[in-house]
Formats: C-alpha cells, sequence, structure tokens
C-alpha cells in the first residue's frame, strides 16, 4: 500500500509520521536526535513503520466487544515480543561493537579478561531483557541508548570487581560503542523480527488462535510503499533531501494542527529550541507566524537544564510544579541564568514546588508574549509541542490564555510531539497527488 | 547540531555588473580623499546620512564624513564585531545601537577606514537631522573627543505628515543664523549661494536617475534588488557624491545598464550571477544584516525572492513622491530635502508608504527586518506590519538581525523564518487560486 512520510528533525527528538492515502495516521515514531540526523531520521521512520503495522493488524481484525480486548491482549503480547526482539538484536550490535574495542596497548595484558567480562556483561543483560519487556514493566524511557546503558552500568561495576579488572577500561569500552551503534543505521529486517516474535507469542502461550496468527501474518504480508517523504525542522538542511522533498516547520506545524482540531484558528508549539506562534485559516493555511528570536530563552531546553540542575527527571518537573500553592514570581527566562535563581531561592528556603512552578510560569509568560505578536488566541487554541505534555506548564497556559483572552477552546492532543511530522506527511501525500508541490491545499 | 550554512564562508568569484565596479571605485576614491586630509590640508565635516547636506558642505570645500557608513563598511569588512567589543570595553553597555559602538571602537583601535589608512579627525561636526536621538547622543561622544565646533540643525518631525511653511521658516532661519556662519568660520570659505545653486542642479539630474532605476522593479521580472543591489544603488547619492558630475555619471551608466537588462527580460544580478526565476517579490522595511550581508542576500537569491522596494534606499532622502532638489530656492530646498528623508517621517506615513509600494509593485508582500539594537525605529514595526498586512491583504513577516554586530545574526533562525515566509506566501497564493476556482 502507498504511505506518505513525513519526519520532523528536532533538536531534541527526531518524530515520523505515516499516512494512508485517506490521510488516516497509520504509524508514529520518535527517537533522540542524536548527533547524527541521517540515522536518527531512518529510525524514527523505522519506528513508524512498525507501529503502522500494528495499526494494519488491528484492522485485519477490527475491534469489536469482547473479541477486541482479546485481540488487544494478543497485540501487546506481541508488541512487547516484538519490542525484546529489537533491542536483544541492538544488543547482539552493541556487544559485537564493544568485542572490536577491544585492541591496542591499552588491552594489551588483559584482552582476555576483558572479552570474558564484557561476555559476562551481555549474557547478564541478554537474560534480564525479558523481565524489562514483561507485562506490566515500566522503562525509564523507549530509547536504547537509556535502556541498555544505565543497565550495562550496573552490571560491568560487579563484573569488574569480581574479575578484578579495572571498571574504567569496561566503561571505555561502552562509551565508544554506543555512539557507534546508535549512528548506525538500524537494521532493516523488521519481518525476521516480527516472525521471531510471533513465534515466542505462540510459545509462551499455547492457546494462541490459529486466526490470530493468521490475520497477523496477512497484514505482515502488506507491502508499506513509501511514495513520498517530506522532512521538517532545524535537521532538514543536513538531510540529502531535494527541496520539493522540505517544508518549513510552521506550515507543517499549522498544517499538522489544523489535521487534529480543524476549527484550530492558532497554534502554539513549544519544541526543544524554539516557541512558535502560528495562524492559521479554516483550511490550515498559515497566515501569520511569530517566532523567539536570537535566543532560546523559555524552549523546552529551559526545563531539560532546570531538571538536571535539580537532579531530577524531566517528566517529574511538572507533577512536582502542581504541588506548588504558591508558585514563586521569577521573569527571567534566560536559561543559564536560571540555573542561579534556582540555587539562590533554594538557599533562601523557598519551596523546591513553588520555585518550578515560577519556572513554569515564566516559561509560559514568554510564549504568551510571542503569540500575541503573532496576532494574540483566536478560538480554538492548539497547544503542542514538547512542553504540552507537561501539567505544569499547562496549567499555568490555562491561566494566562484565561486572563487574557477569556473563554478559548484549548486542544491538547497526547501524540502532540508528533504535530509537525503530521503535517509533513500531509503535504507529503498531496506532493504525491501532484499538487503544486504539496502547498496548493 | 550541525548546520550546514557556515556565517564565515567566503564566496568565490563573486559577480558584480559594471557599476557595482564603478560605484566601488567612486567609494574607495572617496575613502582616499579622506585619508588624504591631512596632507592636503583638506577640511572634514562629519554628518549623518539622514538628511546629509552634501551639497551645502561642498560648499565650503569640506569633505564629507559619514560615521555610519564606516560603520557599515567595517560590518562589510567583518571588522565591526572586534570595534563593538571595544566600545563595550570603554564603557557602552550592550544595547546601544551598534553603529555607534563600531565607530567608538574604530577610532579607539586606530581610526583605520576600509582602504586601510587612517580616517581624519573632523573638524566639524555636523547633525542636520534630529528624528533618531541617538545620532545627537553619538555626536556628543564625538565632540567630547575630538573637541571640535558642533553644529546642530534642528528639522521638525513629521508628526502630523506634513511639511508646514513653518517648519521649512525655522530651518532655513537657522541654516542663514547658525549653520552657513559657523561653516564658513571652520572653512575659512565665504559661503556663495550661486554655488550651492549648481550643485543642487546636479543633484535633481542624478536624483531622477535615481528613481527611474528604482521604479524599475516595477517590471516582472525586476531588473534590480532594490534592496541588496540597492544599496549599492544609493551609496553616491547618500553619501559624499550628491550635487557632483561623478553621481551624474554614475546614475546614468547605472540606468543604461537597467535599461538593458529590461530590454532582455533580465532579473537582477547577484552576487551568485543573474537571478535564474523570480518567484517572490518582497517590500523589505528596515536596514539590512551587514556582518552577514552576502549570506543574507543569498537566502533570498536562492529562494527566488527579489525585493522591488524598500524603505530602507529612502533614509538618506525619498525622491520617488516628486522630491528634487531645487536650484531656485536653494535652503528651503535643503530644508524640504532634511524634512522628507524616511526616518523623519510619522508611523503614519511610514504605513501608507509601504502599503503603497505592495500595491504599485505588485509585491507578494511585506518583510520587516528589525534591528535589534535600533529602537526609534523598531519601536511600532509590529503594529506597521498588521496594518500593511490589512490594507493589502498580503502575508507579512518579521525577522531580527542587528545592524553591524555579528553576535545578533543566527542565520539557521532568519532562514528558518525566511523559508517559512516564501513558503507560506506560496500556499497563500494556492490557496487564494483555489479561492477564485471555486
Amino acid at each position: 500500500m502507498k504511505t506518505f512520510v513525513g519526519i520532523d528533525l528536532g533538536s531534541t527528538t527526531t518524530k515520523a509520521v505515516l499516512l494512508d492515502e485517506e490521510r488516516k495516521i497509520l504509524g508514529r515514531g520518535i527517537t533522540n536526535s542524536r548527533s547524527n540526523y541521517d540515522t536518527a531520521c531512518r529510525v524514527a521512520g523505522q519506528e513508524a513503520a512498525i507501529d503502522a503495522r500494528f495499526t494494519l493488524f488491528r484492522r485485519e481484525f477490527g475491534d469489536d466487544g469482547e473479541a477486541g480486548r482479546q485481540v488487544e491482549e494478543f497485540l501487546a503480547r506481541l508488541e512487547r515480543a516484538f519490542r525484546l526482539e529489537q533491542f536483544l538484536e541492538q544488543l547482539g550490535d552493541l556487544q559485537q561493537t564493544c568485542m572490536e574495542q577491544v585492541t591496542g596497548a591499552r588491552f594489551a595484558r588483559v584482552a582476555d579478561g576483558v572479552r570474558q567480562a564484557i561476555g559476562e556483561v551481555f549474557a547478564q543483560l541478554r537474560a534480564e531483557a525479558p523481565a524489562l519487556f514483561a507485562p506490566g514493566a515500566t522503562r525509564k524511557s523507549d530509547f536504547f541508548r537509556d535502556i541498555a546503558g544505565s543497565r550495562y552500568l550496573t552490571i560491568a561495576e560487579s563484573v569488574a570487581r569480581e574479575a578484578a579488572l579495572p571498571y574504567d577500561l569496561l566503561l571505555n569500552v561502552y562509551d565508544k560503542s554506543i555512539i557507534a551503534v546508535e549512528n548506525r543505521p538500524p537494521s532493516d529486517n523488521l519481518s525476521d523480527k516480527f516472525d521471531a516474535a510471533l513465534k515466542r507469542v505462540t510459545a509462551e502461550n499455547a492457546n494462541t488462535d490459529r486466526e490470530m496468527q493468521a490475520a497477523v501474518e496477512k497484514a505482515l504480508a502488506i507491502e508499506l510503499e513509501e511514495t513520498f517523504l517530506v522532512g521538517t525542522g532545524y535537521g532538514r538542511v543536513t538531510l540529502p533531501f531535494s527541496k520539493e522533498h522540505i517544508r518549513s516547520e510552521i506550515l507543517c506545524h499549522g498544517l499538522g494542527a489544523h489535521m487534529m482540531y480543524p476549527n484550530t484558528r492558532t497554534v502554539l508549539d513549544i519544541g526543544g529550541q524554539d516557541t512558535k506562534g502560528i495562524q492559521v485559516d479554516a483550511q490550515g493555511i498559515v497566515e501569520n507566524f511569530q517566532m523567539n528570536d536570537r535566543c532560546a530563552a523559555g524552549c523546552g531546553r529551559y526545563l531539560v537544564y532546570i531538571a538536571d540542575e535539580m537532579n531530577m527527571g524531566l517528566h517529574e518537573l511538572g507533577p512536582l510544579a502542581m504541588k506548588s500553592a504558591k508558585p514563586a514570581r521569577i521573569n527571567s527566562t534566560c536559561t543559564v541564568f536560571a540555573g542561579a535563581e534556582l540555587r539562590d531561592r533554594l538557599a533562601l528556603g523557598e519551596k523546591r514546588e513553588d520555585i518550578l512552578a515560577g519556572l513554569h510560569r515564566a516559561i509560559i509568560l514568554r510564549a504568551i508574549s510571542i503569540i500575541s505578536r503573532a496576532g494574540g488566541i483566536d478560538d480554538e487554541f492548539t497547544f503542542t509541542g514538547g512542553v504540552a505534555k507537561n501539567e505544569a506548564a499547562v496549567r499555568e497556559l490555562k491561566k494566562l490564555v484565561a486572563e487574557n483572552y477569556g473563554e478559548v477552546t484549548i486542544n491538547i492532543d497526547p501524540d502532540s510531539i508528533y504535530t509537525g511530522a503530521l503535517g509533513g506527511a500531509e503535504f507529503a501525500r498531496r506532493a504525491a497527488e501532484g499538487r503544486l508541490e504539496g502547498l496548493d491545499p | 547540531m550541525k548546520i550546514t550554512i557556515s556565517p564565515k564562508a567566503v564566496a568565490k568569484d563573486v559577480l558584480k555588473d559594471a557599476s557595482m565596479k564603478k560605484q566601488k571605485e567612486m567609494m574607495a576614491e572617496h575613502f582616499d580623499r579622506l585619508a588624504d586630509a591631512g596632507h592636503t590640508g583638506a577640511k572634514v565635516a562629519s554628518t549623518f546620512v539622514p538628511g546629509n547636506l552634501n551639497e551645502l558642505i561642498m560648499c565650503f570645500d569640506l569633505v564629507n564624513n559619514l560615521p555610519e557608513v564606516n560603520a557599515i563598511q567595517s560590518g562589510m569588512r567583518r571588522q565591526s564585531g572586534a570595534y563593538v567589543m571595544e566600545a563595550e570595553k570603554a564603557g557602552h553597555s550592550e544595547d546601544v545601537c551598534t553603529y555607534v559602538k563600531s565607530d567608538i571602537g574604530m577610532m579607539a583601535k586606530g581610526n583605520i577606514g576600509p582602504n586601510g589608512r587612517k580616517l581624519p579627525s573632523p573638524d566639524v561636526l555636523l547633525l542636520s537631522y534630529t528624528g533618531c536621538f541617538t545620532f545627537m547622543k553619538w555626536f556628543e561622544l564625538l565632540r567630547e573627543q575630538f573637541k571640535c565646533e558642533t553644529i546642530f540643525l534642528q528639522t521638525p518631525y513629521m508628526a502630523d505628515g506634513t511639511v508646514t511653511p513653518n517648519m521649512v521658516a525655522y530651518m532655513v532661519k537657522q541654516l542663514k543664523e547658525d549653520v552657513i556662519p559657523k561653516l564658513e568660520r571652520v572653512s575659512g570659505v565665504k559661503f556663495d549661494i550661486d554655488r550651492l545653486r549648481e550643485y543642487l542642479k546636479k543633484s535633481a539630474q542624478a536624483e531622477d536617475d535615481l528613481v527611474y532605476i528604482l521604479q524599475s522593479a516595477r517590471n516582472k521580472p525586476s531588473p534590480i534588488d532594490a534592496y541588496f543591489g540597492g544599496i549599492y544603488y544609493i551609496g553616491p547619492i547618500f553619501g559624499a557624491f550628491r550635487g557632483t558630475d561623478d553621481a551624474i555619471d554614475y546614475y546614468r551608466f547605472l540606468r543604461q545598464e537597467v535599461d538593458q537588462r529590461i530590454a532582455a527580460g533580465l532579473g537582477p544580478v547577484t552576487p551568485d550571477g543573474p537571478m535564474e526565476k523570480e518567484k517572490y517579490r518582497l517590500v523589505v522595511e528596515g536596514p539590512p544584516n551587514y556582518t552577514n550581508f552576502r549570506q543574507f542576500w543569498k537566502m533570498f537569491y536562492e529562494e527566488g525572492a527579489v525585493v522591488v522596494a524598500s524603505s530602507y534606499t529612502k533614509v538618506g532622502g525619498t525622491y520617488d513622491f516628486g522630491f528634487r532638489h531645487d536650484p531656485s530656492r536653494p535652503l528651503e530646498t535643503l530644508a524640504e530635502y532634511c524634512l522628507g528623508v524616511y526616518t523623519n517621517r510619522s508611523l503614519p506615513m511610514r504605513i501608507d508608504m509601504l502599503a503603497a509600494y505592495v500595491e504599485e509593485y505588485e509585491a507578494d508582500g511585506l518583510l520587516i527586518n528589525s534591528i535589534k539594537s535600533c529602537n526609534s525605529f523598531s519601536a511600532g514595526q509590529l503594529l506597521i506590519m498588521r496594518e500593511v498586512e490589512k490594507r493589502t491583504g498580503k502575508p507579512a513577516a518579521f525577522i531580527e538581525t542587528d545592524l553591524v554586530d555579528p553576535r545578533y545574526f543566527s542565520a539557521a533562525n532568519v532562514k528558518n523564518r525566511l523559508e517559512s515566509y516564501f513558503q507560506m506566501v506560496e500556499q497563500k497564493r494556492g490557496g487564494a487560486a483555489k479561492g477564485v476556482a471555486a
């Protein structure tokens, strides 16, 4: 079947969306942008293709009542099994790369020992892998680097101790290898992994319905043809895309938001390094826009930095800030100053949640200023980008919108991080139809 | 993150048309004249581009030195960054106009001009335009430094959009009672009004050709870029050449060149050669960025965008609404010239002018390049943008850079916005076409 791909190469993450000919979303994929946009682009695209397979499975089954629930359970098992297969494959690649690093004078005396230790570390990693993908298991991140990295470091430490090897040798091998592995294009054999996953599921559950198995096999047989691809985002210039495959992220975000919420007139996107205020018309055509200028104060990176400063996870900031009843007054959105402001206030005895709530408010204040320069907020208002996932930021936004613009419908889609990629995919679909460079609605 | 555009990239084999070469020669000649002033004994008047009274200055055999032009030259030659920092070291804050800081820094570092030779100290500072308050403060600093004669010709602001006889009379009185006597004293040359008339006659002649050239952008495709190319075109007339035979020759020559391009149906010449296809016609408000001038220009011509009219090419005189220097009313015409420059026009006048340009030049929209370190002219630009958008129905966009401070040029950001704008124009065209079809 024909598919249309939109890829949004952001400064933090790279997102891909796959559309079908009916403009329906087949799949979404996301990965960390790393230092290699080319690979990030392929990984995100592949992730979207994997997600698309599951959409096709669901379509094959249809979803109704009790049978639907069984299907969902089955598909959830299949997905966990697939992710496990994928993880094991990457683990294998990482192990081999680590082994290849064990050369040169540094390892002259200990090469065999190090190789053995690496073998042991990976054996343990493989052994605990199924538990990582067991039902109900929570993973710190969905990115291979994060999952494998934290476990490798823990296991390597004890293995090194037992083998009386310097830990930093194992650390060094890992550091060099993970970069190589991460920047390598992903392997293409998705169907092999699906086959292996299916086998795993049937082996674990003897009573797996033959019909379900057949349906999955049927859906797997559908070929996904990448008919047209459109790239957007800051990384777009580095890609070997020709001009007709590149669209401005402003246009993509405008169109993506329009597709999610057709009544959208104003879009706010807060991404890793920029904040965009966009006005669109009833067709999703951009009428006006403003972006942060000269500096990225008050963007997503600000929160990343704050999280680092507070030694917290990015996703923990919002919930803590929500506990504040009395947000601190913080006006500066300079990311560098924020660290000083934070320490200063902590030293003065202000509560962490109050400071955090104040920092969230500062970001939103800046976003509101950008929107007002883009012509203000018209009903309906759609908030997108990574920061839209942060409940404290959303709370401040709602307050400020109500104060400044009164009653306005605010749309926030849980998948809003894919807005730009979605718009890109629709441009790709239009371009494939031969419409004026994909710009003619 | 890797961005393929490198701000330090040096373009090879830059293509220049003959008029551009001629212009460069004239400018080089002028800088030599300034550098030679020490030996020739010529006296030097420093003055600003808006409201510069070159004809009057020449009446006293004074050589015209323009600090903003020096700052622009420093920007183009990638010297201004160091100058700006030098001025900051001397105590000028980050928010101060970067023309001022580049100038102050250049003097602190030996006052070396673009030809690599030392520029002379001014014998007189002639401030003939007051719409930019910073100019006054700038000269205050220079007066402190050079302890020379300072002349302050007050130009009333065109707040109501009209020049009244009182305004002209007020300025003529200042010219007669203050400006001319002081210039006589500094130069030791007696004022001769017939000599002034002669220069004014020559000014008007060159002005006719300048208007013809700038208005040639009404053609499709436009044979010129009225912003990036326009900056070269205004150099002689906004500087030390207005009222000279050189200026007459240059604009006659340029006009012929433009005529040839029109006849051949050619677009403007860019540093990478003749422009291929005109895809977007823009009106631009605000000065360009000079530290990354070529890179900035490239972001336009690579996308097929041509600037067909700009307000910046009117800062040293607005001629396209009919004003010409008039030798029959020599002092009055100088006053009217100062009053009419773009920067002395009120916000509503600027809106009228830009909206008229969008219509008259059949532009796709208005682009504003807002200058970080210029508070007086950045104020109100968003209002201008919205109003022009409303009146013309054409999309507008806003970018931000700086004059000569390289720290405020973020190439990826500017390019991102420009590309978005061009695609927005295209998308709206598509939308409009569909609307018509429906």
